[in-house]
């Protein structure tokens, strides 16, 4: 099972995100370096949640902001390692819509949030039959 | 040759090169120029009838190809050519 190790002020940012956000979703990006099965988390990107109508329940990410992450990757030496989003009032497991939207070798973290608290936080990847299989995280 | 970024995600498929030269005169044919050197990425960019699957999408430079004329688009010798994936997802 591959195992993300994500810093804590990383980590901070996350959930700050996902309680500023609620009751609608958040979205962003994060980037760090793979070490074989591992992924250290180093850097978060925060980005607008553009997905037009209900955001409770659905995020969409722009193609330049896509872009922006890329560059920002290249700037800094690192990987871009996957996507975090929050579920709020729902659990940290992704949904039919994750799986079909998702693409392989990215992480994704899922933020389990309540009205000013984070519930929980799992982070899942793309396995050859596009399933998603949970990550291990662990905090720095 | 025009040039085609590929995405973090996808370069496991692509022996980790971020860019591949493509040959061809439409986006298309550099596209599939692209998945015939690297046939395990063709399922994760086209379906089986060859169109590119809906959460990727595809810039010519600046521009996204849906706003030109898609796949037919003309492509010159020094065009840059990025796949993006589309990022979506949420509870439902």
């Amino acid at each position: 099972m591959a195992e993300l190790i994500i810093e804590q002020e990383v980590l901070a940012v996350m959930e700050q995100d996902a309680i500023n956000a609620f009751p609608n979703e958040c979205c962003g990006f994060f980037f760090g370096k793979e070490e074989g099965e591992s992924r250290l988390v180093l850097e978060v990107l925060p980005v607008e949640n553009t997905k037009e109508g209900d955001q409770r329940r659905r995020f969409k990410i722009e193609p330049e902001s896509y872009m922006r992450a890329e560059r920002h990757a290249l700037s800094r030496g690192l990987d871009l390692l996957g996507i975090y989003h929050s579920h709020p009032l729902h659990p940290a497991i992704p949904s039919e819509h994750d799986r079909s939207q998702a693409m392989p070798w990215f992480s994704y973290i899922i933020l389990s949030v309540e009205e000013n608290a984070i519930v929980d936080l799992t982070s899942w990847q793309l396995n050859n039959s596009r399933e998603f299989e949970k990550e291990t995280i662990k905090q720095l | 040759m025009a040039r085609i970024i590929i995405p973090t995600p996808l370069r496991k498929f692509t022996s980790n090169q971020a860019n591949f030269e493509a040959e061809g005169k439409t986006v298309s044919e550099a596209i599939l120029a692209l998945t015939t050197s690297y046939g395990n990425l063709k399922q994760h960019l086209v379906d089986d009838e060859g169109k590119l699957r809906s959460f990727v999408r595809v810039y010519l430079g600046d521009e996204d190809i849906n706003v030109l004329q898609k796949e037919a688009t003309p492509i010159e010798k020094d065009s840059i050519i990025s796949i993006i994936p589309a990022i979506a997802g949420g509870i439902a």
